[in-house]
């Protein structure tokens, strides 16, 4: 594809991730640390947080799959997970968890469970999103061109 | 018998002849010896008497001629040659006495005679003298009328208290029947009653001023008698028999606008009033010429305490206008300030309510314009958008024209760059300058400093107006801006001549012009363009909108910024140049000014903003934890992580400045820790700033981080600019407290 062609396509899709609420103002800034000393910066930060994100989500399935629930145990990792997703701008999965720990200081069970599904899928999503984005970046320094900001 | 020589007597001795002459002779003697004795006695009581020689001769003449009297007795008789001895000596000395004082007499009876005419001379003197005191007792009396008059009249200010008092006591000191006083009317044209002493006769009766016998008074400084027929006397009621005598004097009325000091003997003025007097009839009284005299002083005296009074008046009667004139302005001034402070309140809420709506339409149509729209709502949203941007600069204008008229508008006053100011014009105007085939360039003189100080967004608006106008009032050709420093002597210019600028070191004049080849304007229409609201009436331009306030707003500013400006043209169709200079500053270093505007400055020129700084993050959250450290790194800073807060008590050193700590953790308490760190360094300069990041700012934090003595509070998530900004505060302060 030409390389003029990818570096819009680039732009629309981040517009869109923009526009459908997957990435907030945080990720801006966030792309704005990137410069010539820190250039894989935003790669960096992104692959921490799937990492993180991923480490946490198991930890809420295992602990709500335990007899006794240890609310208190989820909330802690719930909040670990909101705060990395506000830090790089998941607006969506920050979202959800602040209703998650909601369900987690009102002890219900039912609710935490059907967060947690929910969080998951977002998770999935934005994940798949920022993968993509990742990979257009990719084929665009590969031909040679400069990323748009 | 002897014979004896003596004569026989005639008759015997016992003749009663004898007998008489002899008793007769003996009571002479009686007589004439007592008479000197009557005499030295009474000599001797008064002291006076300047003729004693004579007295004394005279006593002895009488003496002697008693004692021939005497002697005679014995020669009745028979008597001795002795006795004819003694009697004989006696005569003989008699005789000579009385010759003597005789001759002596011849002197002193004139001059006794004499005595007696300067007696009656005397006399008559002392009578004289005693009718001459008489009448200097009058006069003096009249003296003593005529000061108490004077002073009666002079001590008082009030013009009916001097005319009555005036009347009283010279009725009373004169003993007059009648005493009055007339006044010339407004007109001049006739004589009004204004006072009598005793009230019988209407006050208000006027006789016409051009009697002759009035006319002989006022021409005369002295007293006149008149006639007792003459009008102005006849207002006693008839029926006396012989009216008393008249006089009538002149009473000068001085007025405040005749006073001379050069001629003040001669009246400028020929305004008299008249005083007239009566004697009392019946009375076969004459005026006598003290009376007379009397009465001329006191006229003179009333004139001059009347025009006392009438200064007097007048400069209450002016003080008090100046008073309520006073009162008037007082009152006009707070209902101005009311006026002004209502409309204040007007604009100000006016300002918020109209310009509220007028965000709402403007934001939300050009929002519309973005969106997917069929070319006809295109067209209808621009429509919207053009209108309500109108109307948003309309009311903008308005409400800016306002506060520059009571002068409550001040200029914000910032370093800026000149050149970019003229290129945002210049791109502002390109689209509908090319729309209308114009062709526009900028010319900006070398010599012109980057940097000036000044109100940039004024300076923009109003070059964006003059530009406006050049763009607007052309239809086709080209327009020329060019921008340079005003010259000394150009500063003067013939055209403006109230306008003196004065170049200095800080500060410089920037001239800008803008010519056009458009429709100009005639030269009468030159002096209304500046006017609000005035626009010339052409055709061709009463549909190209505008309210007609740029131009008087422009003045306004350029007259803000101790400038002038001014247009040219040669007239209709001839295009116009429109020329202003405003004086701006000169900034002093271009470093300060660069460091000035900070803000302003891009991101990417941020960097080693805080060299070397070190700082150390504690966050458990590694995600958190590196975009931390990215934005700190970004900034320059030399980061340490670390992810616990016993990692953190361990680490931290006093070379690190500041520390940033995530509040948020599990563990141990971010509060505790941060009392742990104060304790590890006892000396305060040693102590790292401890920032505290939280997503929480309730007032409960935020007053726990104040008792732990933190340094600041950062609302999570942090943007660069607010962590550069940040830092840069704490740097600076030590503390910040919030940063959201």
């Amino acid at each position: 594809m030409d390389l003029v062609q990818l570096q819009r396509q680039l732009v629309d899709y981040r517009t869109s991730l923009y526009h459908e609420g997957f990435l907030d103002e945080q990720f801006t800034q966030l792309q704005e640390l990137q410069d010539e000393n820190n250039p894989d910066f935003v790669v960096e930060v992104v692959s921490l947080f799937f990492q993180d994100s991923e480490r946490l989500l198991n930890e809420l399935s295992k602990a709500l799959e335990q007899q006794i629930i240890d609310f208190k145990r989820m909330d802690a990792h719930v909040h670990q997970l909101k705060g990395s997703s506000s830090s790089i701008g998941a607006q969506r999965v920050q979202k959800l968890c602040i209703v998650f720990r909601n369900y987690c200081e009102a002890r219900n069970v039912e609710g935490c469970l059907k967060c947690l599904q929910q969080v998951k899928h977002e998770y999935a999503l934005v994940k798949t999103k920022l993968e993509s984005m990742f990979q257009l970046e990719q084929q665009i320094s590969n031909a040679g061109g400069s990323i748009p900001v | 018998m002897d014979s004896c020589n003596c004569i026989e007597p005639q008759w015997p001795p016992d003749d009663l002849l004898m007998k008489y002459q002899y008793i007769s002779d003996f009571f002479i003697a009686l007589a004439y010896f007592s008479i000197p004795l009557e005499l030295i006695y009474f000599v001797k009581k008064s002291a006076v008497f300047p003729y004693r020689w004579v007295l004394v001769q005279f006593g002895a003449f009488i003496v002697l001629c008693g004692a021939t009297h005497l002697i005679n007795l014995w020669t009745f008789t028979m008597h001795s040659r002795t006795v004819a001895m003694v009697m004989t000596t006696a005569k003989v000395f008699t005789a000579v006495v009385s010759c003597v004082t005789a001759l002596m007499l011849v002197h002193i009876i004139p001059d006794l005679l004499s005595v007696k005419t300067r007696e009656l001379f005397l006399k008559n003197k002392a009578a004289e003298l005693d009718r001459e005191m008489g009448l200097i007792r009058t006069q003096e009396e009249t003296g003593r009328h005529v000061r108490m008059l004077t002073h009666e009249i002079r001590s008082t200010l009030d013009r009916h208290t001097i005319l009555k008092t005036t009347l009283v006591e010279l009725g009373r000191t004169l003993a007059l029947e009648e005493c009055a006083l007339w006044m010339p009317t407004r007109t001049g044209l006739e004589l009004q009653l204004s006072y009598t002493l005793h009230q019988q006769n209407p006050v208000g009766y006027t006789v016409p001023i051009h009697h002759p016998m009035i006319n002989q008074v006022f021409s005369s400084s002295h007293v006149v008698k008149i006639s007792p027929n003459c009008p102005v006397a006849r207002i006693r009621p008839a029926g006396k028999y012989m009216p008393g005598e008249v006089v009538a004097v002149r009473v000068p009325l001085l007025h405040l606008s005749n006073f001379q000091i050069n001629d003040w003997p001669e009246l400028s003025t020929k305004r008299y009033a008249l005083m007239v007097l009566m004697l009392p009839s019946d009375s076969a009284r004459q005026w006598h010429v003290h009376e007379l005299e009397l009465v001329e002083v006191v006229a003179d005296q009333v004139a001059v305490a009347l025009s006392h009074a009438a200064i007097l008046e007048e400069s209450m009667r002016a003080r008090d206008l100046l008073m309520e004139q006073n009162v008037a302005l007082d009152l006009a001034r707070r209902e101005a300030e009311t006026a002004i402070r209502a409309r204040n309140d007007f604009l100000a809420v006016m300002n918020h309510e109209m310009r509220t709506p007028m965000h709402a339409i403007i934001a939300l149509s050009s929002l519309l314009q973005e969106t997917e729209l069929t070319p006809e709502q295109r067209l209808m949203v621009e429509t919207i958008l053009k209108s309500s941007n109108l109307l948003a600069t309309l009311i903008n204008d308005v409400l800016d024209l306002s506060r520059l008229e009571d002068g409550s508008l001040q200029l914000d006053l910032g370093t800026f760059n000149l050149y970019a100011v003229f290129r945002e014009v210049l791109n502002l105007i390109k689209p509908i300058a090319s729309v209308k085939k114009l062709h526009v360039s900028l010319n900006m003189a070398p010599e012109l400093p980057e940097y000036a100080i000044g109100d940039e967004k004024r300076l923009m608006q109003t070059i964006l107006n003059v530009v406006g106008n050049a763009v607007k009032f052309s239809k086709d050709g080209s327009i020329l801006i060019s921008a340079f420093v005003a010259k000394a002597e150009l500063l003067r210019d013939s055209r403006t001549p109230e306008f003196f600028p004065v170049p200095g070191d800080n500060h410089f004049y920037l001239r800008v012009q803008v010519k056009d080849s458009g429709i100009g304007v005639s030269p009468q229409d030159i002096p209304k363009l500046f006017t609000k609201f005035a626009q010339t009436q052409s055709t061709a331009i009463r549909n190209s909108g505008g309210s007609g306030l740029g131009l008087a707003i422009c003045k306004r500013f350029v007259n803000l910024m101790e400038g002038h400006i001014w247009i040219e043209s040669e007239g209709l169709g001839k295009g116009c140049t429109a020329i202003f200079m405003v004086k701006l500053g000169i900034p002093e270093r271009l470093n300060e000014s660069k460091l000035a505007f900070m803000p302003k400055v891009p991101p990417n020129l941020g960097p080693a903003a805080f060299p070397g700084l070190k700082v150390l993050v504690m966050d458990e959250n590694g995600v958190s934890r590196m975009v931390t450290k990215g934005l700190l790194v970004h900034l320059g800073c030399d980061v340490t992580m670390v992810s616990s807060s016993e990692e953190c008590l361990r680490v931290v050193s006093h070379e690190h400045k500041v520390v940033f700590m995530d509040v948020c953790v599990s563990g141990m308490d971010g509060y505790e820790i941060a009392i742990r760190i104060q304790e590890k360094f006892t000396k305060r300069h040693e102590r790292p700033i401890i920032v505290a990041l939280t997503g929480n700012t309730d007032k409960v934090t935020k007053e726990k981080l104040m008792r732990v003595g933190m340094g600041g509070l950062i609302l999570k998530p942090v943007s660069l600019d607010k962590m550069r900004s940040v830092l840069s505060d704490l740097l600076e302060h030590r503390v910040l407290f919030e940063a959201v």
